[in-house]
C-alpha cells in the first residue's frame, strides 16, 4: 500500500516539493548560450577596432543589437540559475541563505536589465 | 525544534583530488566567476550608451594590468566553461561515462582552454591596442 495521495503521485515531485523545472532550465539556457557566447565573441574580436564609434555602429545594426539582448537575457537567466545552486549548497543557515538568494535574484534582474536597456539605447536613442 | 543528530555524508575533505572531483569544482568556480564577468559586461554596455567619455574611462579600466588580468580570466573561465559545459550536456544524453572517456575528455577540455585562451590573447595582442 503506498501512502502517498492520488495527487502526490501525478505530479510526481518527490520529498522536495520540487521537479526538474530548474535543472532542465540551466540546460537549456546552457544551449542558447553556446551559439549566442560564440556569436558575441567571435565578433567583438572580428571587429577592426573597439573604439567608441565602431561598437556603438556595429550594436545598433538589427541583428548584433537583437542577438546581443538575446544574450544578456540569457546569460542574466543562467548566471542566476546556477549562483543559486552554489548559496543552497553552501550556505546553511537560513537567515544568511534568504538574504543571499534574495540579493542574487536582485543583482541578476538590476544587470540582466541594465544591460539590455543599455543596448536597446544605443539600438534606438540619439547617436 | 533543536537540529538532530541525522546521519552525514562523507565530508568533502575525505577525498583525494584528482581529475575528475578538480574539474567538477573548477566548473563551479569558473561560473562564479563568469557571474562577476557578467556584471563587467553590463558595466562596459552601459558605459557606451553613457557616453564617450564613460566608454573611455571602461576602456582605460579594462586595459589596466588588473583589468587585462581579470580578462585573461574571463577568457579562460569562458572556454573552461563552455567546454567542460558541453562536456556535461554529452553526459546528460548519457555518452561518456566509462573512466578513460572521462578521463580523456576532462584532460581535452582543460588542455582546450587553456590553449584556446592563449590563441585568443596572440590575436589580441598582435592587433595592437
Amino acid at each position: 500500500m503506498s501512502l502517498r495521495s492520488p495527487l502526490g503521485r501525478v505530479l510526481g515531485l518527490g520529498s522536495a516539493k520540487d521537479g526538474t523545472e530548474h535543472w532542465w532550465a540551466q540546460r537549456v539556457s546552457a544551449v542558447a548560450l553556446i551559439p549566442l557566447t560564440l556569436w558575441f565573441a567571435i565578433s567583438l574580436l572580428t571587429l577592426p577596432a573597439l573604439d567608441y564609434a565602431g561598437v556603438r555602429a556595429w550594436l545598433s545594426y538589427p541583428w548584433s543589437g537583437f542577438l546581443a539582448v538575446l544574450l544578456v537575457g540569457v546569460l542574466a537567466y543562467h548566471s542566476y540559475l546556477g549562483t543559486v545552486v552554489v548559496v543552497e549548497d553552501y550556505v546553511h543557515s537560513a537567515g544568511t541563505k534568504i538574504a543571499s538568494l534574495l540579493l542574487l535574484r536582485f543583482v541578476h534582474v538590476l544587470a540582466g536589465g541594465a544591460g539590455i536597456f543599455a543596448i536597446l539605447r544605443i539600438a534606438f536613442g540619439p547617436p | 525544534m533543536p537540529p538532530r543528530d541525522r546521519p552525514t555524508s562523507p565530508h568533502v575533505g575525505l577525498y583525494r583530488w584528482d581529475i575528475g572531483n578538480s574539474l567538477s569544482i573548477l566548473h563551479r568556480l569558473t561560473g562564479v566567476a563568469l557571474s562577476l564577468g557578467l556584471l563587467a559586461l553590463c558595466y562596459w554596455l552601459l558605459s557606451l550608451a553613457d557616453g564617450e567619455r564613460s566608454y573611455a574611462a571602461a576602456a582605460k579600466l579594462f586595459a589596466s594590468p588588473v583589468g587585462i588580468l581579470g580578462l585573461i580570466g574571463c577568457t579562460f573561465a569562458f572556454l573552461y566553461h563552455l567546454l567542460n559545459g558541453i562536456r556535461h550536456l554529452f553526459w546528460d544524453a548519457g555518452f561518456g561515462f566509462e573512466r578513460p572517456q572521462r578521463h580523456v575528455s576532462g584532460w581535452f577540455v582543460l588542455a582546450g582552454a587553456a590553449f584556446l585562451t592563449a590563441c585568443v590573447w596572440v590575436l589580441i595582442w598582435r592587433a595592437g591596442p
